[in-house]
């Protein structure tokens, strides 16, 4: 990681060789270890050195340490891990006038997000254990946040050839996935989650058929009115199951990415209760949105799958409360102008996420679908764990990444102010509440709200 | 200040994008105003002035002669300058974006912008990027408001009526922007409209846009006052859709036999280009006591010297504009 403009980490309260700090007066949330408490955390050296309800104030504080210690007051204000968002499209290599490494670890500073885990999908694709090496070395040199990388199941995503999961596996790669397209080959799927077991990986699938998902949109009532091909829920459903089946098979480890349909969460539902590896994360905008967005041809809502139906939206939202969606993921897909302001059947799918992933999944807490450390466990504990990631906890011991956050400010999403280098949010304009304060990875403020 | 008060006589419109949105008061007054012009037109009483010194630029990104043909006829017609711009000879084949497109357009200062395009939504988002009032000749498989216009003032001429005609739309509904614009006037103006086609070529939500469906021709036409058959969109074909032309047109072709269930005067209608003996027989097409076809054409100038005018009415150009 690098450091923000200007900032020596030794001289840095709270950096790696710094004086410590504390902070004191918050609202303690660690979703791992079900802590809600108002209380203090004290950084050293870029970890947690101390964390409990018994350092809520700054005079409690001189008691259990050494005296002149700086204290960082949050006004009661939650105080939470950094989040981990397990699927973002960073587009370097290859696409760096969309977004780079620098541009969205600086766009996830400011939503809170602390690490990220990037899709292979990026020119040339990352299916090379060189190549995971040089992602890392990138974000060594460029990042303000954690990078790590999913490799690709095939060579260069072209469906047909394995690529070398063993190697891959070794250099870091923290699972495989063709990203935004499904392993079609119901063979090379068998194979792949054979294969990736031996390595204790799981294989990450778009939950869509191909060929039956070639539409712009979901298939409906708006479709047929705008007059766009649309893709039907069922090719999702279909995949789904299929693969479901496929996991049965082998026993491997499949998840799934961006599950939007009733039926598709059913069918997940029904083979976790039957004991399978099977474990699926979805999206803000597939909770927080419906297909009703696209009308007038609103491209910046075009994402894949697509937005669905309402009763799917709900359908969701009772498959986060219920825990048979593991995880949220931003899905973060930046594109230039020249790929969305086309008419819709020719723009390019996704939205941009990182800086509006917390609000919108505090909108599960005020909507109260869900409690707070439930719904702050969706992108961090969960999405750290399904990859055995150590993130994602406030624990003593650990690296000090989190996030301080006002979970009731109201705010509006302008995609224009976003940090982004892409400013295509399918939220633009929308009024949010929950906004972060400062985000702090391994003891360094990385964002501080002005 | 109230946004509800209009003058009357006047579209709420800066653009005609499509009939979904427009009210039964503003289909009659385009129209009544189109009859008008059928008069004129027939009376052959030469250009009017109307549009002295007014820029009509036709842009076509797909081949179109007809249409094309009617809106330049119809521009003339009311005195105006038609300039027709088409993907062959403009940038847009080098690469040139809609975007780009719209920019340089607007900066030619026109006054009415007529787009055809093979994408549905490519008319509105280009209309977001000009000044000029902007006539929706065709997007994707979205709507072409002046063919359902023209349609319903060829019906309303033979039946003195729309309110409670029931009409049937037949074959390929799923990339018929005509069909859409159809079923939203005639469902504005209170005709019952039926979908007759293969299922294949119906999109999966058709129902829901208020019409009834059939995949029998036979059951389909029982009753009806008006058919109105679709081209086959053979160029829009990329998978199978239906076997062949010969078993298309033995099921969902138009010829006496299936016409025999539908109302002793239903009248035939057809958009145009047909296809003989895909989606309709020769005989049929060409009987004079029942098909429209050759009307329809007429039409078109008319409605369209309609929609031009009550657009240039709306110009924000105007001296003491009216919006």
């Amino acid at each position: 990681m690098r450091y923000p403009d200007g900032v020596v980490p030794a001289k840095t309260p709270g950096g790696r060789g710094g004086p410590p700090v504390a902070y004191v007066n918050a609202r303690l949330l660690d979703p791992a270890s079900n802590l809600d408490t108002l209380g203090g955390m004290v950084v050293r050296s870029g970890q947690v050195a101390e964390i409990g309800a018994h350092l809520a104030a700054a005079g409690a504080l001189a008691a259990a340490g050494p005296a002149g210690i700086e204290t960082i007051d949050c006004a009661g204000m939650c105080l939470a891990p950094g989040l981990v968002d397990m699927r973002v499209q960073l587009r370097e290599p290859g696409e760096e006038h969309k977004e780079t490494i620098s541009t969205a670890s600086e766009a996830a500073a400011v939503g809170g997000v602390t690490t990220m885990v990037a899709l292979p999908n990026t020119r040339p694709a990352i299916d090379d254990a060189a190549l995971v090496e040089s992602v890392a070395r990138l974000a060594r040199e460029t990042s303000l946040v954690r990078v790590h990388t999913y490799a690709a199941v095939t060579r260069g995503l072209n469906g047909k050839e394995m690529t070398e999961f063993g190697l891959l596996a070794a250099a870091g790669a923290l699972g495989f996935t063709d990203a935004t397209h499904a392993v079609a080959d119901p063979q090379l799927l068998r194979r792949a989650l054979s294969y990736a077991r031996t390595f204790g990986k799981a294989i990450i699938q778009h939950p869509e058929e191909p060929i039956l998902s070639r539409g712009a949109m979901n298939e409906g009532e708006l479709s047929t009115r705008l007059g766009i091909p649309g893709s039907p829920a069922m090719a999702e459903i279909i995949q789904i199951e299929r693969d479901i089946r496929i996991a049965e098979l082998t026993g491997g480890r499949l998840h799934f990415s961006n599950v939007t349909t009733a039926q598709g969460l059913a069918a997940i539902r029904n083979a976790k209760a039957r004991g399978l590896h099977i474990t699926c994360d979805t999206a803000p905008h597939y909770f927080a949105l419906n297909e009703m967005a696209l009308s007038d041809y609103r491209t910046f809502a075009k994402v894949s799958p697509p937005l669905r139906s309402e009763d799917d939206r709900r359908a969701v939202i009772e498959a986060l409360k219920d825990g048979t969606i593991d995880a949220i993921a931003s899905d973060h897909s930046p594109h230039d102008q020249d790929s969305k302001r086309l008419p819709l059947a020719q723009a390019a799918f996704g939205t941009v996420g990182l800086e509006t992933l917390l609000p919108i999944v505090l909108e599960l807490v005020h909507n109260k679908q869900l409690g707070l450390l439930a719904a702050l466990a969706k992108v961090t504990s969960a999405p750290a764990s399904l990859l055995g990631l150590k993130e994602g906890r406030l624990a003593k011991g650990l690296a000090a990444d989190f996030v301080v956050f006002d979970p009731a400010a109201p705010w509006k999403i302008e995609a224009k102010s976003l940090q982004s280098k892409s400013k295509n949010s399918a939220f633009d304009d929308r009024l949010v509440q929950g906004r972060v304060l400062r985000t702090v990875a391994a003891g360094i403020p990385i964002h501080i709200a002005s | 200040m109230s946004q509800n008060v209009f003058p009357v006589g006047r579209l709420r419109l800066r653009h005609l994008l499509g009939i979904e949105g427009l009210s039964a008061e503003e289909i009659t007054l385009l129209l009544d105003l189109s009859e008008s012009y059928v008069e004129q037109n027939r009376a052959r009483g030469g250009k009017s002035s109307l549009l002295r010194g007014r820029t009509i630029i036709n842009l076509f990104f797909e081949n179109s002669t007809r249409t094309r043909t009617s809106f330049e006829l119809a521009g003339k017609r009311l005195g105006g300058d038609v300039v027709n711009m088409s993907a062959e000879v403009s940038s847009i084949k080098k690469g040139e974006t809609l975007m780009d497109t719209a920019v340089t357009m607007n900066a030619m200062l026109p006054d009415v912008l007529i787009v055809r395009h093979p994408d549905s939504g490519a008319v509105k988002l280009l209309s977001e990027k000009v000044d000029c009032a902007v006539i929706n000749a065709g997007d994707g498989t979205h709507e072409h408001p002046t063919q359902a216009l023209l349609d319903a003032l060829a019906i309303r001429r033979h039946k003195k009526r729309l309110q409670g005609l029931l009409v049937a739309i037949c074959g390929d509904i799923l990339h018929s922007r005509v069909a859409r614009s159809n079923i939203h006037l005639l469902a504005t103006m209170g005709a019952r409209v039926r979908v007759v086609g293969p299922p294949t070529l119906m999109p999966t939500a058709i129902a829901r846009m208020g019409v009834e469906v059939f995949h029998d021709m036979r059951k389909g036409l029982e009753g009806v006052d008006i058919v109105m058959m679709l081209r086959l969109q053979t160029e829009r074909m990329q998978g199978n859709f239906v076997p062949s032309v010969r078993e298309y047109f033995r099921h969902y072709g138009l010829d006496y036999e299936k016409l025999s269930v539908a109302k002793p005067d239903a009248l035939i209608m057809h958009p145009g280009p047909m296809n003989r003996g895909v989606e309709i027989d020769s005989e049929v097409a060409d009987d004079v006591d029942r098909s429209l076809i050759r009307e329809q054409v007429e039409m078109g100038v008319a409605v369209r010297m309609a929609c031009l005018d009550l657009l240039t009415r709306n110009l924000v150009s105007n001296t003491g504009g009216a919006t």
